[in-house]
């Protein structure tokens, strides 16, 4: 009766997180700084500037928690994509790994890089 | 006179052929007319041996739910005039083994839905004398919606993620555990929680949304699993950071 | 639970259908569904940027020209467009979906979910316009 129990809560929680944090900041940064700025619609900020914004210890934090979550949003998701798409259940284990561990390693490589 | 229009109804006799065909019937394309009565047209005047369930033609039952033209649709509530000029495919509803021709084998569904206890589940029962259990509009409201499915099958069906894996307890299921989950009469949250909190049970959805817009009765098991599943993710983390809790 | 489904046994007459790998594609709505998973990856894309971002920005003012040389280019705004296309999709879905699985009340009176949706909507579009903001006045 009782099989082993899901560690699905866990990871649906970061990827609920994670889902809301994206689509509430990703927009409007990857519209900012990929679009507007690169085909000149509106100036970018100067070095400085950007610099003191987005290095204010409350930026590096919330940008930390978007990366992060953000990662785990996209490792489940394309997890149960593989599943649903291409019917790689049986892999089941070996993309599990693959897709959390990445996000993990990304988390950890993103902590490093901004303190 | 009466114009007509064309049925192609899967057949599938297990003591003739390997796998199923098509056969094209001509029926009245009449206005009053759902594509039940077509089949029972067919039945009564054209070929007694095709075999389909149904019962009480108002969309109660639960029993006349087919694949038309690919969807899976309650057959005695879809007019065959908002088909025409036709043709119509009618096939059994997908996701089940095929037992002949239009019927399949639910089996699979009777057994998941026993094991969600979808019933009224209290520690101890009160004695008759104190009366019964009372609830308010509200409370009743609560759970209402999920307590209209009739078991038709259709979100079965639309489910991708029940095709592609048999063990997934599945939508009427789930939001029928929800039904008595939201229940204020009901105790047996805890119980169901232990059972559908896996890999095979809420766990399993992937929000396709699919099964709440087959639905005839407006139930939205999507939604009744995401809520499901809001609440198993709580009472993960309540489990971990509050362990002697319980 | 665990249970293989049971309607496998003892019928070997019954006529069973294995779903076609690419069962999606037949239908709009199931490619939509699979679009709306795929916007996984732009999602992740998007806040890979963003590292790389901070890295320029933290190692010299050369490195972050340099990096804004390399967005002008056609090929990265193309990526940047594609992603911010999937992004957006991801965004309205799940503000959509959202009331689905969350019940909010005040007091007995349930709040509908159009208006869960709605307060995400307006959330959104105060911090889009905050991040605009701050980010033209420099």
């Amino acid at each position: 009766m009782s099989a082993k129990k899901s560690n699905d809560p866990f990871f649906w929680t970061l990827f609920g997180a994670g889902g809301a944090l994206s689509a509430m900041l990703i927009p409007a940064f990857l519209f900012l700084f990929g679009i507007a700025t690169p085909l000149g619609w509106v100036e970018g900020p100067a070095y400085e500037s950007v610099k003191m914004v987005l290095l204010h210890p409350l930026a590096r934090i919330v940008a930390f928690f978007l990366v992060s979550l953000s990662l785990f949003h996209g490792a489940h998701r394309f997890r149960f994509t593989l599943y649903d798409g291409l019917q790689l259940k049986h892999l089941f284990q070996l993309i599990a790994v693959i897709c959390y561990g990445g996000a993990l390693a990304g988390s950890i490589v993103t902590g490093y890089i901004l303190w | 006179m009466a114009s007509t229009i064309t049925i192609e109804v899967s057949r599938y006799r297990p003591e003739e052929e390997s796998e199923p065909v098509f056969q094209s019937y001509e029926v009245p394309l009449r206005s009053d007319w759902v594509i039940l009565d077509g089949l029972n047209y067919i039945k009564n005047e054209l070929d007694g041996s095709l075999s389909f369930r149904w019962s009480c033609r108002m969309g109660v039952c639960g029993s006349c739910g087919m694949m038309i033209n690919g969807e899976p649709v309650l057959t005695c509530a879809a007019f065959l005039e908002s088909y025409a000029p036709g043709p119509i495919r009618i096939e059994p509803l997908q996701h089940f083994p095929v037992v002949r021709d239009l019927v399949t084998d639910m089996e699979d569904f009777m057994g998941k839905l026993t094991t969600v206890k979808p019933w009224v589940v209290r520690e101890e029962e009160k004695p008759v004398e104190e009366g019964e259990y009372k609830q308010t509009p509200e409370q009743l409201a609560d759970f209402k919606r999920y307590s209209m499915c009739i078991n038709c099958m259709l979100c079965y069906s639309a489910c991708p993620v029940y095709g592609l894996e048999p063990e997934f307890t599945g939508p009427a299921a789930i939001a029928l555990a929800q039904r008595y989950n939201l229940d204020s009469r009901d105790e047996g949250n805890d119980d169901r929680m232990e059972i559908l909190s896996h890999d095979e049970g809420i766990w399993s959805c992937t929000l396709v949304g699919e099964c709440s817009e087959v639905c005839p009765k407006d139930v939205d098991p999507a939604g009744a699993i995401q809520r499901y599943k809001l609440a198993g993710a709580t009472s993960w983390w309540k489990s971990i950071l509050l362990p002697w809790q319980k | 639970m665990n249970r293989n489904a049971h309607h496998t046994l003892h019928h070997p007459k019954w006529y069973r259908v294995q779903k076609p790998i690419f069962w999606w594609v037949k239908r709009f709505a199931d490619i939509r569904f699979i679009f709306r998973e795929l916007t996984s990856l732009a999602v992740a894309y998007s806040v890979i940027l963003l590292v790389v971002i901070y890295r320029a920005l933290l190692t010299s003012e050369a490195a972050y020209t340099s990096l804004t040389t390399t967005l002008r280019e056609p090929f990265w705004v193309t990526i940047n467009v594609i992603a911010l296309g999937a992004v957006l999709y991801h965004t309205f879905t799940w503000f959509n979906l959202a009331p689905r699985a969350i019940v909010m009340r005040l007091g007995k009176w349930r709040i509908p979910d159009l208006m869960i949706a709605g307060g995400n909507y307006a959330a959104w579009i105060v911090i889009s316009g905050v991040i605009y903001l701050a980010y033209v006045s420099g």
